[in-house]
């Protein structure tokens, strides 16, 4: 979309840092995370467990809790300071101008409240519309998602309808208010296959009706070539490499970007032993010195243990944290 | 054929972490509130008192060499006919009620104590037996349950008193009955739990037997609710046999608890002599609360957390 | 794939399991009062044949209740079938007495999905991994430590650790825990029961490049029972895949891939996530999961088969070969 360029970003986030001060120490779950995502764009940002993609999801939101908070860093939503917002501001953004998507549909959904009651609740809550134009906006927007006969739906409640539809209602929710940003985290990892396809086709489709950003965390690097025009990759609470989705996947700058995609099966020839990254993630509690990668990394080097790499751009709209990139090599497949 | 090398992980795991056994993660938990470490350091100093009560106590309340009847209902910090100073007073028969008191807790916490070990023994058979059997043997077992505690425990002791007559051994029997409901239903809800985990199916998998899947695999993570309900139940067998001796169906007078004591000398209430009932009640409080602030935080520590 | 004479290590016969609820008293009173709730019974295993030869590494694949998990259960001698027979080397189990029913049962292993749920969290390792051959007196008292230490080494964990409790390890080391339990007792089967699906992705390709290394090593049969198409198509030899009960195409791996025969089967694998670039359009197969309480009537597929015929709708079509080694389900070809 050409001039899209042109206009600024919805989401920018700067230098996040978000902390968990525990019994046993300091655990620095977002370390320094920065990125952008413009309207009707979609993000992905891939991570396994442990590397702090739910908690950047949750502190753009500020819904953070103790022991943990956002020690600092700059979140502008087209512009406005998000970080530093007092509740009742937050409120005002939160399902109106940010809407949250869960791995689990019963965070969403309360299970004594029958599902017309909730999507209704979720508009009337940021705005003053009629009884029935509500209802009728209801209804619109579970049609949208794809359920069959809203009308009878919104009288059911949520133990009445299976996992997948749940998880459609919820993004009815996430996008019945007309957010400028979606951040949907894992919603289809508990789903079964070719639900999950149906998620997929419907959230992609929606995006593209509406123009609103999204950002898809997972750890499902398939789910996320298909669906996002971006990734960002994430390991230890910082964002390793930053890019085109096409870019990333073809040609990875990160030793972890590339062992990651080097370890699925469907990279490997059938039967091979599977290109794996040896040894654990670190602890978060005490990471390892200099780049946190560097205990698994095939290609570290003596500079790698003394410093943490810096945010580096080796190509147009390519970022990483590489003291190495893998600039001339191409993807290995 | 080479197989997969040790992991680079299990070295840094190896230096890094001290092998950190569930008590000592249970214990620095336990100790992170002052009121419950307050709360145990003061039932240590009572378990101690009453073990070490023969060899502590200035007097030994039931040997009645020792005992003057003209020293009796001195008020505390008298001195009595042997020039000995009776801090917290005598009673009606003129024993030093300091060692009464000690005495009396030695008893008290015996009597709560052994009852309890025994309940929970019984009770905890029975309800792994039903949760693990199932079926007809667990819906009777659990309504049998459901009867004994829908009865006031001082009801069902009386009656059982009434039957078996006065003596320790009767009210241990009698404070055996009323409490082991409560733990068979404690262990069997968390028996059915941990029965369909998946560490018990590996468990029949590898062909072990029913008794050693039940004794050492699910009873060992039943353990902590148990445990919480073992405290609560000490204490409210205490209080429950304290009653028992008030009302005078207890233990008999040649061994007396602190509820005996305190009935002693509730005819002396209002008459001004206060400190036959009042002192032993006070010690009594402070078992009670003592053992119910320390089930508290135990029954905070031992929840599972997921996120630990 | 296997020579004739010899029978598949593993068999199962006319597999049904029928998971029953009948009304109680309260729920018969209730029901003659005009509720309608009624008992139910769910056919989670609806009549499943299948054989698996020694050294054959057979995946099962489905969604959720497809049943596979009860299965696989079946298949290890954790739930009792309702009907049916499982046969070990040809010779039903349930005829099996004394120490033959012991070795049969040592025999065929499971590995758990859960990490979390599938190790003692009061036990420590040694114990978890050590108890079952001192049990069974596989190896005597002395040489016991030994021996534990060299399971653990099979699996990649340094023996050292093995003083120390389930929680004190990362989800990964717990896997292959459970794997070293596993390999304990000497089995020549092991059901693996999703034991990756908990695991991240770069765990993931550790633990499968383990289960191929074992399966050289020591020459084990494995049962692969998996939601995720991508590990189970590099790891397997032969596929089957289920659907509310019914295997509905059983194959060899590539072929399956190659030209998938049921429609079911080819939604599937149309479906599956792959890593491309450039993105796609999901063109999904309509229709929700039904519920194994209540079935579609003949073929379990119809209401969401794009192909779906009126034969469908009344007759449930029977597993026939296809092509050689290939069976599917499916009126479609008998035309």
């Amino acid at each position: 979309m050409s001039g899209r360029e042109a206009l600024s970003p919805t989401l920018e986030v700067a230098d996040l840092r978000t902390h968990f001060f525990t019994k046993a120490g300091i655990v620095r779950a977002v370390d320094g995370v920065s990125f952008e995502v413009r309207a009707g764009e979609v993000l992905g940002l891939v991570g396994e467990s442990g590397c702090g993609k739910t908690v950047t999801g949750f502190s753009i939101l500020g819904l953070v809790d103790p022991p943990g908070r956002v020690v600092s860093g700059s979140i502008r939503l087209k512009g406005q300071e998000l970080n530093g917002l007092d509740e009742a501001a937050l409120r005002k953004v939160r399902g109106n101008r940010i809407a949250m998507i869960f791995q689990d549909p019963m965070m969403t959904l309360n299970p004594v409240l029958k599902i017309g009651t909730q999507i209704m609740e979720a508009v009337r809550a940021h705005r003053h519309v009629t009884r029935a134009a509500v209802r009728e906006l209801a209804c619109n927007a579970l049609a949208r998602v794809g359920i069959a006969a809203p009308e009878k739906r919104l009288e059911a409640y949520p133990h009445e309808l299976s996992g997948g539809m749940r998880q459609r209602v919820a993004i009815a929710i996430a996008f019945i208010n007309k957010p400028d940003l979606i951040i949907a985290d894992e919603p289809t990892t508990a789903l079964d296959v070719t639900i999950q396809a149906q998620i997929l086709y419907e959230a992609q489709k929606l995006c593209r009706e509406t123009g609103t950003a999204m950002i898809w965390i997972t750890h499902d690097l398939a789910v996320v070539s298909a669906l996002a025009d971006r990734i960002a990759v994430m390991y230890a609470g910082r964002i390793v490499e930053q890019g085109a989705t096409s870019d990333i996947i073809t040609r990875p700058l990160h030793p972890y970007t590339q062992g990651l995609l080097g370890s699925v099966p469907s990279a490997n020839r059938r039967g091979a032993r599977l290109a794996q990254i040896p040894g654990l993630p670190p602890s978060l509690l005490a990471p390892p010195p200099g780049c946190s990668f560097q205990p698994r990394c095939p290609k570290a080097v003596a500079e790698c243990e003394l410093a943490a790499p810096p945010v580096t751009e080796p190509m147009v709209g390519r970022q990483v944290r590489c003291f190495r990139p893998l600039v001339a090599e191409p993807a290995a497949s | 054929m080479s197989l997969a090398e040790p992991e680079i992980s299990t070295q840094q795991e190896a230096s890094a972490v001290a092998v950190e056994t569930p008590l000592r993660r249970f214990l620095s938990d336990y100790f992170e509130s002052p009121i419950a470490t307050a709360a145990l350091a003061v039932l240590f100093l009572l378990v101690c008192l009453a073990v070490l009560a023969p060899v502590i106590s200035p007097q030994n309340p039931y040997d009645l060499a020792e005992v003057d009847v003209l020293d009796s209902r001195l008020p505390p910090g008298s001195e009595g006919m042997t020039g000995y100073t009776f801090w917290l007073g005598t009673d009606g028969a003129g024993r030093d009620l300091l060692s009464a008191m000690l005495y009396g807790l030695r008893i008290s916490l015996a009597v709560g104590v052994m009852s309890g070990l025994i309940a929970t023994v019984l009770g905890s058979l029975v309800g792994l037996t039903a949760a693990y059997v199932g079926g007809r043997v667990e819906t009777l077992i659990m309504r049998i349950v459901d009867m004994q505690l829908s009865f006031p425990a001082i009801l069902i002791a009386l009656m059982l008193i009434a039957v078996l007559g006065k003596g320790v051994d009767k009210i241990v029997i009698a404070l055996v009955t009323v409490q082991w409901a409560y733990y068979a239903r404690t262990v069997r809800g968390t028996a059915i739990i941990e029965r369909r985990k998946e560490y018990v199916e590996a468990a029949r998998c590898l062909g072990l037997t029913h008794t050693r899947i039940l004794l050492k695999h699910i009873l060992p993570n039943c353990l902590p609710p148990l445990i919480v309900v073992a405290t609560v139940q000490a204490a409210h067998a205490i209080a429950l046999e304290a009653t028992l001796s008030f009302l005078g169906v207890g233990l008999p007078q040649t061994e007396p608890s602190l509820g005996l004591l305190i009935s002693n000398g509730f005819e002396y209430m209002l008459s001004g002599k206060y400190w036959i009932s009042f002192f032993p009640g006070l010690l009594l409080l402070a078992t009670i609360l003592a053992i119910n602030l320390v089930g508290d935080r135990l029954r905070d520590v031992l929840n599972p957390r997921l996120t630990r | 794939m296997t020579a004739v004479a010899q029978p598949p290590l593993i068999e199962g016969r006319r597999l049904v399991k029928r998971f029953v609820g009948s009304l109680d008293l309260a729920g018969r009173i209730v029901a003659r009062l005009g509720s309608d709730r009624g008992g139910w019974a769910v056919h989670a295993v609806d009549g499943v044949d299948i054989a698996i030869a020694k050294g054959e590494v057979v995946g099962l694949v489905g969604e959720s209740g497809c049943g596979k998990s009860t299965l696989g259960r079946m298949i290890a001698g954790l739930l009792e079938p309702t009907e049916g027979d499982v046969l070990f080397r040809g010779r039903p189990r349930s005829a099996l007495r004394g120490s033959e029913a012991r070795t049969a049962r040592l025999a065929v292993q499971m590995i758990f999905q859960d990490p979390h749920a599938s190790l003692n969290p009061r036990a420590r390792i040694e114990t978890i991994v050590g108890e079952a051959p001192h049990v069974h007196r596989l190896v005597s008292n002395e040489e016991l430590p030994a021996y534990v230490d060299e399971m653990l080494k099979r699996v990649g964990l340094d023996p050292a650790l093995k003083r120390r409790y389930p929680h004190q390890f990362s989800g990964g080391q717990r896997a292959r825990i459970g794997i070293a339990r596993a390999l304990a007792v000497k089995p020549e089967f092991l059901v693996c029961d999703e034991a990756i699906a908990a695991l991240d992705v770069s765990i993931q390709a550790q633990v499968i490049n383990l289960f191929m290394d074992l399966r050289a090593a020591y020459d084990l049969t494995y049962l692969y029972i998996s939601h995720d198409l991508g590990v189970v198509q590099h790891i397997s030899d032969r596929i089957a895949i289920m659907y509310l009960g019914r295997i509905v195409e059983t194959a060899p791996a590539e072929e399956l891939f190659r030209s998938p025969n049921h429609p079911y089967a080819q939604a599937l694998l149309a479906e599956m996530p792959r890593i491309a670039p450039g993105k796609r359009t999901f063109h999904p197969i309509r229709g929700e999961i039904p519920s194994p309480l209540d079935p579609p009537k003949g073929c379990h597929f119809h209401p969401r088969c794009p192909h779906a015929m009126e034969r469908c709708r009344l007759e449930a079509p029977l597993l026939k070969q296809v092509a050689p080694r290939r069976l599917s389900a499916c009126h479609l070809n008998d035309a």
